[in-house]
């Protein structure tokens, strides 16, 4: 398979000028948006995507064209959102799509906001993410002077809005209604659904949340057609996906390729292996929420989410981490549980304390002083977490947990039996 | 109404008044504006002294213990003046099996510092933060509007040596400058 094959959402990455106006249009840039504009009624455009069964790529994977239809047709005000927080342990992929392509990204923004009758759309970006939001801004403000955006555009009678709004670092404000209350200038604690923000969202209004990749693909589907978007990927698993790859491997960064690809292929000739010296153990191929799979098993799958959901994990962002030989897991996973136990928006007992025993009992293991009743208490104190709260911040905590203990339980039992420095006792190994 | 907190007025630019006032306008509420506004402060003083609740208070009618809320729930948002260097360098998986903890080990040798400490002089701090969405450029450390990535021993010594003269290097995600010159 050829690095050149597919190149539909990463054509300017890398290049240093992608992410000028004037490069984006004389490579085809805003044409999308023209044709739409001046020949399809929103709800054309809502089929067009429904039938290239693009599904959205900030974790959940629901299908787009489906989310918008879920608009009522009568509502007075609607607001779209695109969701850039990108805050998922192992993903950096939209930072590229705003860093290379910031007008591709506007586009499907002002396309996709067309098709739910939106007037005001806001791009949140996390707030860490300083250089990218001037980037961001510079490129929105392009398009309002080139009649993208604004009153009437290009003189179609279309109205349309954009602000690009920084967040302040809360990993939390990524979920769908901990971003839309964010914007309300509340804290960013999610909401119970339903409602489902596509009823009732932002100021009590119907709103669309999608992920930046979701967005940018949508000029080219536009474009090709649907029918060009299903031609890659496999039936259930249209299109192509990026790909952030972290870890020792040869080459890392962001790959797009179809979806359903074999692992093996990708890991050989876009990841080129590991690095001399190192050795693949484990990975987790859907940002940090997703259970974590060994080598073995990855070299078996296939990259698209029924096969992947088939081998028990879940393509999630697409945030692979590729872990080595010499990672020691309880180490990994103590780093884990402190993230999603410092992000737990406190709302819920079972993911605010849940988090903070897993992290606790970790620690505990980390610095020798385990009992081997650890490990069942360690799932005991999973089991209390999953499916039983507001958002899935408790389950994305719950799913490394458990599969790192399922997988690689012989490294924890190795902490009961020695402390840090392997071959010397834990406290419970000398009878303390 | 009185505001104890109020001892010294805020001194904001006119550009960050203009800013503030634009920002009100295109908000669809005032609430809604007040996330943007703290920014805008931030971003010229450094930080939200209590004048600035104030001023945030009477200019957006919103209630104290939601500017406080905010504050407190976003830990970007900063109520005390920070040192003038903030490092704040990634701890999160793919850094760590990257190298980080080597990285941050090495910072606090070069400070004279643990991580979550200042020196003494206000010139650095160093923090340990989560994940900064530059994992396959890691180890990393965030300073101000910029990233810098792929970090080795020496091009921490290089960065520090710059910053104790008040030089701020060129970070790799600083690329665009040149570009959009
Ligand atoms: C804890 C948590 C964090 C999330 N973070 C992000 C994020 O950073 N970016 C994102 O696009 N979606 C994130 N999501 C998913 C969103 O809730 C939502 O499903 C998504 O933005 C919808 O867009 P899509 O349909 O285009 O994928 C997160 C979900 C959860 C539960
Ligand atoms: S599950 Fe956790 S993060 Fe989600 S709403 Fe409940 S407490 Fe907050």
């Amino acid at each position: 398979m050829s690095r050149e094959e597919c190149k539909i959402l990463s054509a300017r990455f890398g290049r240093p000028d992608g992410h000028r106006l004037k490069v984006y249009e004389a490579e085809g840039g805003y044409q999308a948006l023209r044709q739409v504009l001046g020949e399809r009624q929103p709800d054309e455009v809502i089929e067009a995507v429904k039938e290239s069964g693009l599904r959205g790529r900030g974790g959940a994977g629901f299908p787009t064209g489906v989310k918008w239809g879920f608009v009522p047709k009568d509502a007075d005000q609607v607001y779209f959102f695109v969701n850039a927080d990108e805050s998922e342990p192992g993903t950096f992929k939209d930072r590229y799509l705003m860093d290379y392509d910031p007008h591709q990204m506007i586009e499907g923004t002002i396309i996709s906001s067309y098709a739910v009758r939106a007037n005001l759309a806001f791009i949140y970006i996390r707030g860490e993410f300083g250089w990218l939001i001037d980037r961001v801004q510079k490129a929105v403000d392009e398009a309002y002077a080139a009649g993208y955006l604004g009153k009437d555009i290009l003189g179609r009678g279309y109205d349309l809005d954009m602000i690009v709004h920084k967040g302040a670092g809360a990993y939390i404000c990524g979920e769908e209604t901990g971003l839309i209350n964010s914007v309300t200038g509340t804290k960013g604690q999610p909401s119970i659904k339903p409602p489902f923000p596509a009823v009732s969202g932002f100021l009590g209004k119907p709103t669309i949340v999608n992920n930046v990749e979701t967005v940018a693909a949508v000029p080219w589907i536009m474009i090709h057609g649907a029918e060009a978007y299903r031609a890659h990927g496999t039936e259930k698993s249209a299109g192509t996906k990026l790909w952030s790859v972290s870890g020792p491997v040869k080459n890392q960064g962001v790959f797009e390729v179809p979806l359903g690809i074999p692992f093996a292929d990708f890991y050989r000739d876009h990841l080129g292996g590991m690095r001399d010296g190192e050795e693949f153990k484990a990975c987790i191929v859907g940002g940090s929420s997703v259970p974590v799979l060994t080598a073995d098993e990855m070299m078996g799958c296939n990259l698209d989410y029924e096969s992947l959901q088939e081998a028990g994990t879940m393509l999630g962002s697409g945030g692979m981490i590729m872990i080595p030989k010499s990672a020691d897991m309880v180490e990994l996973i103590k780093v884990l549980m402190h993230f999603y136990w410092d992000e737990s928006c406190g709302q819920c007992t079972p993911c605010r304390e849940g988090t903070g025993w897993l992290h606790r009992l970790i620690g505990k293991l980390l610095k020798g002083e385990g009992v081997p009743d650890d490990l069942d208490l360690l799932d005991k104190v999973c089991e209390g977490m999953g499916g039983l709260t507001i958002c899935p911040l408790a389950d994305a905590a719950v799913m490394p947990m458990q599969s790192f203990l399922q997988r690689f339980r012989a490294e924890f039992e190795a902490r009961i039996h020695e402390t840090a420095t392997p071959g010397s006792p834990s406290r419970w190994a000398r009878g303390e | 109404m009185d505001h104890p907190e109020t001892a010294t007025p805020l001194e904001l630019s006119e550009q960050s008044r203009q800013r503030i006032a634009d920002i009100i306008d295109r908000y669809p509420t005032g609430q809604s504006a007040l996330m943007p506004c703290i920014w805008v402060i931030q971003e010229e003083i450094g930080w939200i002294p209590p004048a600035a609740i104030d001023h945030l208070v009477d200019t957006l009618g919103v209630t104290r213990a939601r500017v406080h809320e905010l504050l407190t729930f976003y830990t970007m948002f900063r109520t005390e003046k920070p040192a003038q260097y903030v490092l704040e360098v990634c701890q999160n998986i793919s850094c760590h099996v990257l190298g980080a903890r080597e990285i941050i080990a090495h910072l606090e040798k070069r400070l004279g510092i643990r991580i979550g400490e200042a020196t003494p002089d206000g010139k650095f701090a160093l923090h340990g933060v989560e994940c900064l969405g530059a994992c396959g450029h890691g180890p990393m450390l965030q300073l101000g509007k910029h990233f810098y990535e792929y970090l080795t021993p020496e091009k921490v010594d290089d960065l520090l040596e710059n910053l104790r003269k008040d030089v701020v290097p060129r970070a790799d995600t600083d690329r665009h400058l040149e570009e959009d010159a």
